[in-house]
């Protein structure tokens, strides 16, 4: 869908842009115009191929089909140096950099012209690198090492980056979500200002209100699709849902009303100098207690204080009435806890064994109570678990690595309630995960909880929380900030406990 | 939320499963086996003794020692770490054996100086590699220095000679086969039993496929890596004890290079240097085929720094092979 | 960030008060320690190490090591050993040129395997340690380069120059290593050399060519290698197949270990690696002083490169606070 006709010229333009891969198409026929001194929202779904469409502007693929012009000339975008020499820039989620090699450097390699033995201008780099700091107006000493920037200044230092290579075209992925909302507000001052130099913008996110304030188009995908492209102004919140999900939003997210039992999980003073401090709170079984809090506030260092990665240096954890020690996982496991961690590609699954040992990982006791496996047992209890939980694979034997996301993740789940566990600790568990597919987690967590046991849920998603949780907790800095029963807790409530001292006083 | 940067997404649902005969024949231990079998017909063309089963079993008690450790270097390289001291730690274990027993230590004794050091020597690597978290590469290329110096320090240059009931274990015949052979072949069942059937042996694969997983699985990682450790250590020792018997007399170069061969029977036998993957079959047909190539050289009169570059050559060209077969088989 | 800095100069600075503290220790005892003499032997003890060090440090940078440094010095300096012994009247300079050639394309041969086939440098290079071993014994037929086949002027660089007598062996050590400086820290090529090593995936996606940055890497270990190997002819005299060259690896390792290069790559100075070097020398040249029998070098070698690496492991854990609660690194 083409905008009307235009005075300006676009910048970038994508005609009939399809993608696949593996066979499987990705994205197909997208055609989109962006223009010069906009910014320009790309919104969709876990898998709706906005990203996939970002990254083939930025080089990281190659379109299947399709072409691209760039002020007016077609071009061929085919690796990320030459997408920065055309003056596309990605700036990627997790920022990439060199940790041991200065900001000066990071700012400088890749960019310098000359042979492989020329000089490196030690001094002219740092002179450059500061001046492009004052420009963003942020203070990062350029000859400190990268190693210990925070992501939002890694973040800056990309976008300097790419105002070093005048960069006309500059894409964010997802930036906000490790931020406060003062760096938020930073981040979008400069892309304002970026916007009115007259470059381009292109935002993907799918946090509408963000959108809603700082962008000025929106495109959405859906399904590998462009579904529409319109000014922010003409389209509400509605609008936009009902064009990411095809449908309009229904009530996904209840809880089921469910008995709340007896205290199955009691911290008391949970500390860890540098960490967290004096954490203190109680599970009920067959309550869903709710953690919220920016990335960064120490919830999963409580978590894995609990199950005893790292245990706490003081305070004190009670399983159903009796105080325990809890030295390592596998104590935990032997008192009835359950932690399924936040990524799961690097705490989660072991990618080329097979899904069935995936499964029965955590229960030796089951599948080999004398030390010797029972394969019979193993297959019975994994063929329950998939049916249980609805896996869709080919076969048991088949490597997880192979298994999207969503069904990986139900394996996990799979893993931990073989154990039988009283108390569940999830772990941002639904991230990365297509909506259809969140919505059949929910409905399991929620019948968990029915089944009387005892669910700490920690998450970043403010709807979810307030979906699925029966107590939401709020963590800032470290520090319990919030204990908020179902009714008190809105997505105001809890940002505001979320947001950093600092800030609170000036948070509107 | 964004796709991920490192796998495109395939099938929104699963992709279908490799077909039964796939599994079960492409992989790296059906390499060996066609190698081995190769060997043996090539082995044969060179020399009517190939084909003459004591004539093999009798060539194999040269590395017979080497094949037994390399067996628990498997499973240490499937854990995910690896050990290059176990040859050093032969030596050392053999030359503190030989100096007690020469210092009027009475037989028994000495030979358990000689297995508690070489499980000390275990302990000391693995202590440093869970203990202190350091890289098990360089630690043991740290400990196989010193060991290898401190055999060094005991033996000096000279040899250490052993009493003459105690030689010729390799000489000793159980059913025909040389013990250092049975030896080996009654460990090869053990471990594979152990490795493939039980819960020990599956937190092995575990931790070598993704060891933060294993840990919060509850798989006690560290618990499992230093007992393998220390099982090197052990194995090592006996070796050492084993050569000493072989050779009548100990020196500080005991087993020299000895870590060339224990790693190239279990990179030959498909085990993946990354972790994880691997089998004690896979070493075993290693083991012997190293052995037909080694006297098949030595029958073909190939002097010894030819075989030097065959081993150098084999281990690589084998690393290569078994690379080349898991990045096929795992999408 | 300035926390990471003052370890890092820490360290140096820690290398060199260890050598002072080790040297006045020795001198204690034995005063005859505290010589010119003395720092003469040591300075001897050391060029061979400190240009392999140079070379290694590079590859451990990239995040790759190399195990094969040491056959590759012994069959560089067999190859020239040859040269010289089939045609005597040769200008003797040449023995360079060959050598570092060949050991420019050893090293090459290793990187290749390491990036056509994706392998891990370790197993590689512990591969080419018995090949290159073994390629040594068959050329030259297992018979050593005596005395008199080694051109007394190379043999001469290792007695003295007109520079103070200093031996000309000792200033190409220090030259390599203010050659491995520059390229470390002034050129491009070099800073990416440190760039892959400490992110191995983001290099690729800042224009760096990997495959050309590791090539490059072994290139130049099998270079230094190769140097090594001509200057083993001129330090010795001769050239011994199965000798030349054994354990290199190892005292190399050691002292790239103390001088505070890290094994994950990325990190690592060519200040640090030549206090490793002369730490090292002036271990190795107390030891017959104090009456402790050669014999033990190598146990002492690996002892410190475990010492080296339990010293560093405690700094770390001790400088290593839990991050402050809210910092998002």
């Amino acid at each position: 869908m083409k905008d009307a006709a235009l005075i300006t010229p676009p910048v970038l333009s994508a005609y009939g842009i399809s993608k696949q891969f593996a066979g499987i198409e990705v994205l197909s026929e997208v055609d989109l115009d962006l223009m010069p001194g906009e910014i320009h929202a790309l919104l969709g779904e876990n898998g709706a191929g906005k990203s996939t469409f970002a990254k083939i502007l930025a080089g990281v693929h190659r379109p299947t089909r399709g072409t691209l012009t760039l002020n007016g000339q077609p071009v061929e975008i085919t690796s990320p140096i030459v997408a920065q020499k055309l003056g596309i820039t990605l700036i990627h989620q997790e920022p990439i950099s060199f940790p041991d090699l200065s900001v000066a450097e990071n700012l400088v390699l890749g960019r310098q012209d000359g042979s492989a033995l020329s000089r490196v201008p030690w001094a002219d780099m740092v002179r450059e690198a500061r001046s492009l700091m004052d420009l963003l107006g942020v203070r990062i000493e350029v000859t400190h090492l990268m190693r210990g920037l925070s992501i939002a200044d890694q973040q800056m230092v990309e976008i300097a980056r790419a105002l070093a290579s005048d960069s006309r075209v500059i894409i964010m992925d997802e930036p906000t979500a490790p931020l406060t909302p003062k760096e938020v507000a930073t981040l979008f001052t400069i892309a304002r200002r970026l916007r009115d130099e007259g470059r381009t913008i292109i935002f993907i996110s799918h946090r509408l209100e963000e959108v809603r304030a700082l962008c000025d188009r929106v495109t959405i995908f859906r399904d590998g699709a462009k579904v529409a492209t319109d000014t922010i102004a003409n389209l509400t919140d509605a609008d936009i849902i009902r064009l990411m999900i095809g449908r309009p939003l229904k009530e996904y997210m209840h809880k089921q009303g469910s008995k709340i039992g007896d205290v199955a999980l009691q911290v008391s003073g949970l500390t860890t100098p540098g960490l967290f401090r004096d954490i203190s709170f109680t599970v009920r079984k067959g309550e869903i207690v709710g953690l919220g809090g920016l990335v960064g506030a120490g919830r999963t260092d409580v978590a894995k204080a609990l199950f005893g990665i790292a245990p706490a240096a003081s305070g004190s954890i009670a399983v159903n009435g009796t105080v325990a020690v809890i030295a390592d996982p596998g104590d935990a496991i032997a008192l009835g806890l359950a932690f399924v961690p936040e990524d799961r590609a690097q705490a989660g699954i072991f990618r080329s064994l097979s899904v069935e040992q995936n499964i029965t990982a955590a229960v030796p006791g089951k599948i080999a109570p004398r030390g010797v496996i029972r394969r019979g047992v193993e297959k019975l209890l994994a063929t329950q678990s998939v049916a249980r939980l609805r896996i869709r694979l080919a076969s048991l034997r088949q490597p997880i690595g192979e298994l999207s996301g969503g069904n990986q993740q139900k394996a996990i789940l799979a893993r931990w309630l073989l154990t039988e566990p009283q108390v569940l600790i999830l772990d941002e568990p639904t991230r990365g995960i297509d909506i259809g597919v969140k919505a059949e987690f929910y409905d399991m967590i929620g019948a968990l909880a029915a089944d009387g046991r005892a669910i700490l849920l920690i998450s970043s998603e403010l709807p979810e929380l307030l979906a699925l949780c029966d107590r939401v907790l709020v963590m800032s800095e470290g520090r319990l900030t919030a204990d908020l029963p179902r009714g008190q807790a809105t997505q105001e409530s809890i940002m505001q406990a979320a947001v950093p001292r600092t800030e609170r006083g000036e948070a509107a | 939320m964004t796709d991920t940067a490192a796998a495109p997404p395939l099938a929104r649902d699963a992709a279908p499963p490799r077909p039964m005969w796939h599994v079960v024949l492409v992989r790296p231990e059906t390499m060996t086996l066609v190698l081995l079998v190769l060997g043996v017909i090539v082995g044969s063309q060179l020399s009517e003794f190939f084909l003459d089963i004591n004539y093999i079993l009798k060539s194999f008690t040269l590395s017979a020692e080497f094949a037994i450790v390399a067996l628990v270097l498997t499973m240490v390289i499937i854990a995910g770490e690896i050990d290059l001291s176990p040859a050093s730690n032969m030596a050392l274990s053999a030359c503190l054996f030989a100096w007690a027993q020469q210092a009027g230590v009475p037989m028994p004794l000495a030979i358990v100086i000689g297995l508690v050091s070489g499980v000390a020597m275990g302990a000391l690597n693995g202590l440093m590699v869970i203990g202190l978290q350091l890289p098990s590469i360089i630690v043991t290329i740290g400990t196989l220095t010193l060991y290898r110096g401190l055999a060094q320090v005991i033996a000096g240059d000279k040899s250490i000679r052993v009493p003459e009931w105690f030689t010729g274990i390799n000489a000793v015949f159980i059913a025909g086969i040389p013990v250092p052979v049975l030896v080996f072949a009654l460990l090869s069942i053990v471990l594979g039993l152990v490795l493939g059937t039980t819960m020990f042996g599956r937190q092995i694969y575990l931790i070598g496929t993704n060891e933060v997983a294993a840990r919060h699985a509850g798989v006690r990682s560290r618990r499992i890596r230093m007992i393998l450790f220390l099982l090197m250590g052990f194995a090592s020792a006996v070796a050492g004890l084993m050569t000493a018997s072989r050779l009548g007399s100990v020196r500080y170069d005991l087993g020299l290079g000895g870590e060339l061969q224990m790693v190239l029977m279990a990179m030959l036998g498909g085990t993946y240097i990354f972790g994880g993957r691997g089998t004690i079959l896979g070493t075993f047909l290693a083991a012997w085929l190293l052995v037909i190539v080694t006297t098949g050289m030595i029958v073909a009169n190939w002097l010894p720094a030819w075989q030097l570059c065959v081993l150098g050559i084999l281990l690589i060209v084998s690393i290569i092979a078994t690379n080349f077969i898991y990045s096929r088989t795992q999408r | 960030m300035s926390l990471l800095r003052s370890i890092l100069l820490r360290r140096e600075a820690g290398i060199a008060v260890m050598i002072v503290l080790f040297c006045l220790a020795v001198g204690m005892v034995k005063p005859q320690f505290l010589t010119l003499g003395s720092l003469r032997i040591v300075l001897l003890l050391v060029p061979l190490i400190m240009i392999g060090a140079m070379g290694q440090m590079l590859v451990i940078v990239a995040r790759h090591v190399d195990l094969s440094i040491g056959s590759m010095l012994g069959l560089t300096a067999m190859a020239s050993g040859m040269m010289f012994r089939h045609y005597p009247e040769i200008w003797w300079p040449l023995g360079f040129a060959l050598s570092i050639g060949v050991g420019a394309l050893l090293g090459l041969f290793n990187g290749l395997l390491v990036t056509m086939f994706r392998l891990p440098a370790i197993i590689v290079t512990l591969g080419t340690l018995s090949l290159y071993r073994g390629i040594t014994f068959i050329m030259s037929n297992a018979k050593q380069i005596d005395r008199q086949y080694v051109p007394s002027a190379l043999k001469s660089m290792s007695q003295t120059s007109p520079i103070f007598g200093i031996p000309w062996i000792i200033f190409i050590a220090f030259g390599v290593a203010l050659l491995t400086y520059w390229f470390a820290m002034h050129t491009r090529v070099g800073r990416q050399v440190y760039a892959l090593g400490s992110n191995p995936v983001a290099a690729p996606l800042r224009g760096i060519n990997v495959t050309r940055v590791t090539l490059l890497v072994f290139a130049i270990s099998g270079a230094f290698s190769g140097l090594a190997g001509i200057l083993y002819a001129s330090r010795w005299g001769f050239v011994n197949p199965s000798n030349t060259g054994n354990g290199f690896e190892f005292q190399v390792i050691a002292a790239v270990v103390i001088g505070g290069v890290s094994i994950n790559g990325g990190v690592g100075s060519v200040a640090g690696t030549v206090l490793g070097v002369l730490l090292l020398g002036c271990v190795s040249a107390a030891l017959p002083l104090l009456g402790i029998p050669g014999t033990t070098q190598s146990a002492i070698y690996g002892a410190v490169i475990l010492v080296a690496l339990l010293i560093d492991r405690l700094v770390r854990m001790q400088g290593q606070k839990p991050a402050t609660a809210g910092a998002r690194a």
